[in-house]
């Protein structure tokens, strides 16, 4: 008898088990399937922008040489990435480009594995091996493009008033009014030095032999004023969201200390005082730190100020309520102790409670510091502010994604270092401390 | 009495040495609170300084902004359900991101946490580099990887998804590996014995022990990644925080409707807050049980 409702028991059990085991993977996977359909994830294939993809991709690791002709009076500009601060000095140019001797010479651009580009007083043309020579005069009536006989291969676009020619060696572009030829290369360009830089051109040794010669002080200067790449700049961005977080987190710590105490039942006797600073953290938290951003840069604008307060409110919240909660935990034998010996209260708070709580509150303030340089970028990308403005600014403008990368390469630095920087404090202060 | 003459100057030396140390304590913690204090202080000027505005002028103008949004709110008190229920889809694409994320990232970090826990792990040459892995998925903020995949496939809650996921792989599988840490090896032994193979002992050993504490973490993931969601939106990546950003930009600010997302984020997070957290200690508090009647 026992064991018939035993074994009904058990077979229950098993039966729901079994429908335990299969329902929860179905529901996973029926609310996924729901995601795909919200989200459209079946029509994503269609917005993928692989044209943006591969730009991105190419941009990280290389980076491109304008060399421009303008066809109205057939004078021509070498730039690096097109841009003003990368422009070559008239009567300058890489070592591939040869200027003309005269006033109407020819300019000659070798684009390497045989492909010369040649820009000359009327026409310009480019000799690309194994297929032929294409020559455009471009005029008022067109680029009048004369293409190799044969049918036209994908890589050439040409129409009356533009030829774009793409080949790995590099991009020829001719309208009307410009000639414009695109040099791949590897590398991030003048990462150290720009061009107008007396030490763009210096090897290693040749720059520590200035330096040590009393340079280092120029060198250093032009270096950290990179106009390209902005090193101070960035360098001050940096600095400025470690000290969002810095700020943030530790203003947050002091400001919630005495505020846990008045939230935690055994040291604020008054309910109604309990239950306000509760609610108060509970606020604090709630209103997320994407508001307080949005509240608080209305009234201080932009900067790391804004970004410091944004996570002191929110932190204070959380702060507040962890506190409370440990001071709730605390050991009385310890508070009774010092009080037997005749301590005044903020003395007993002093031996007593604090030497308990330290370690814990520490090891809690110093993992959101960690945590809070992520959210400081972040909020820096809302509010502007710190890295987190620089990496928006250079991903909206969308043309260098070098200077993406270099930021994303500096941000889990800078992450991975101050997580290094908060375990070492936690170990320190915490084992060191407390033994 | 030899012996307590001859105590007393050693008691005597103990005590000087103890209130050396004692005073060179105290003036380390003194010369460390006042470092900390010009840091804060310093960082606080500094800080003031490179802000567009300054904090004691600003500082009298912070109610303001919170004024105007509350006074157009109330002018328009009865436009308000209508605009609640307007922002409800955004609402729910913003916890479908976060739920989405969460969910996939949680399935991704378990995977994960078993391959880079000692003990556990069936390749073990590749629990260093795969911790370094789950590091580095750390260490991103979620709106780096959310800004570069909107210029790759459009605005919209996929980019956010995935960025979000990303991030939830790398803290789950590292606080699922401490999980699994404590988790009893006698069941995996047992298994092995009678022939399982590793899918099997996870699946079966490892997965049933420690399922309440990964449940608890994933429900606190869920949390923080709702606030992620929101903030992902901000900068494009839709749900209510793309509408938050409409309705707020300089100029034409309609402040009615703002005030109507407010409402709805900071009910949605704190209502969150309160079943998740009511669920997270029933989940730790049964755990508990479980173990005592063992």
């Amino acid at each position: 008898m026992t064991d018939a409702t035993l074994h009904t028991a058990i077979s229950a059990r098993f039966a729901r088990k079994r429908l335990l085991s299969f329902a929860l993977p179905g529901l996973v996977l029926a609310y996924l399937a729901y995601v795909f359909v919200a989200f459209d994830i079946a029509g994503l294939g269609e917005r993928v922008s692989l044209a943006n993809a591969a730009t991105l991709v190419r941009d990280t690791y290389s980076y491109k040489t304008h060399v421009t002709r303008d066809n109205r009076d057939a004078s021509v500009e070498i730039a690096i990435e097109g841009e003003r601060k990368g422009q070559y000095a008239p009567g300058t140019a890489p070592a591939w480009v040869t200027l003309p001797e005269g006033a109407d010479g020819d300019t000659v651009i070798d684009l390497g594995k045989g492909h010369v580009v040649t820009f000359g007083a009327e026409a310009v043309t480019y000799d690309i091996p194994g297929y032929g020579r294409i020559v455009t005069t471009p005029g008022r009536g067109g680029v009048d493009a004369e293409l190799p006989p044969g049918p036209v291969p994908d890589w050439i676009s040409v129409s009356k008033n533009r030829l774009a020619v793409t080949t790995d060696a590099g991009r020829l572009t001719v309208t009307r009014n410009r000639a414009e030829v695109f040099r791949y290369a590897l590398g991030w360009e003048l990462f150290f030095f720009t061009l107008d830089s007396p030490y763009h051109a210096m090897g290693w040794g040749e720059l520590a032999s200035r330096a040590m010669d009393g340079e280092a002080g120029a060198i250093l200067s032009d270096f950290w004023t990179n106009s390209m790449w902005r090193h101070g700049d960035v360098a001050w961005a940096l600095v400025e969201t470690v000290l969002m977080a810095f700020l943030g987190t530790f203003g947050a710590a002091i400001i919630a200390l005495p505020l846990g105490f008045l939230a935690a039942k055994n040291f604020a006797p008054l309910g109604a005082l309990r239950f306000a600073a509760r609610r108060v953290f509970d606020f604090l938290r709630g209103v997320d730190g994407l508001i307080w951003t949005i509240v608080l840069s209305r009234a201080f604008g932009p900067g790391p100020l804004t970004g410091s307060l944004a996570i002191l409110l929110t932190d204070t919240g959380s702060f507040g309520k962890m506190f409370s909660e440990a001071l709730e935990n605390v050991d009385g034998k310890q508070i009774e102790g010092v009080t037997s010996t005749g301590a005044k209260p903020l003395q007993r708070y002093r031996f007593g409670v604090i030497p308990q709580i330290t370690p814990v509150l520490l090891s809690q303030v110093l993992y959101y510091l960690e945590s809070n340089t992520r959210s400081a970028t972040i909020i820096g990308a809302i509010t502007g502010g710190g890295i987190g403005l620089l990496l928006t600014q250079a991903i909206i403008t969308q043309k260098d994604w070098e200077e993406v990368s270099y930021y994303i390469v500096l941000i889990v630095l800078m992450v991975m270092a101050m997580d290094t920087v908060s375990g070492w404090l936690r170990r320190r202060l915490i084992t060191g401390g407390g033994a | 009495m030899a012996e307590i003459t001859g105590a007393a100057p050693r008691v005597r030396g103990i005590r000087e040495t103890y209130l050396a140390e004692v005073r060179a304590k105290r003036l380390a913690n003194l010369v460390l609170g006042v470092l900390f204090a010009v840091l804060l202080v310093g960082g606080f000027v500094t800080a003031d300084a490179r802000n567009a505005g300054g904090f004691w002028d600003g500082l009298h103008n912070i109610l303001d902004f919170p004024a105007d949004v509350i006074g157009e709110a109330w002018e328009r008190a009865h436009l308000l359900p209508g605009y609640l229920l307007k922002y409800l889809p955004s609402l729910i694409e913003t916890l479908n991101i976060a739920a989405a994320s969460t969910l996939i990232g949680a399935m991704a970090g378990l995977v994960m946490s078993l391959l880079v826990t000692r003990g556990l792990a069936p390749v073990g040459w590749a629990v260093g580099p795969l911790r370094r892995v789950l590091d580095i998925l750390r260490a991103v903020p979620e709106i780096v990887i959310a800004l570069v995949l909107i210029y790759l496939l459009g605005g919209g809650p996929v980019p956010a998804m995935i960025a979000i996921a990303l991030h939830t792989v790398g803290a789950l599988g590292k606080l699922f590996s401490e999980v699994n840490e404590n988790a009893s090896l006698k069941p995996v032994e047992g298994l092995e014995s009678v022939g399982a193979n590793w899918t099997q002992r996870m699946w079966l050993g490892v997965i049933p022990q420690v399922a309440p504490n990964y449940l608890s973490y994933a429900l606190l993931r869920f949390e923080i990644n709702i606030r992620a969601s929101a903030i992902l939106g901000f900068v494009g990546a839709g749900g209510i925080g793309y509408d938050l950003r409409n309705t707020m930009s300089w100029g034409q600010g309609k402040f009615d409707e703002a005030a109507a997302i407010f409402l709805l984020l900071f009910l949605t997070i704190v209502v969150v807050d309160q079943i998740s957290s009511i669920a997270r200690d029933r989940l730790t508090h049964g755990a508990r049980r479980g173990e005592a009647m063992l």
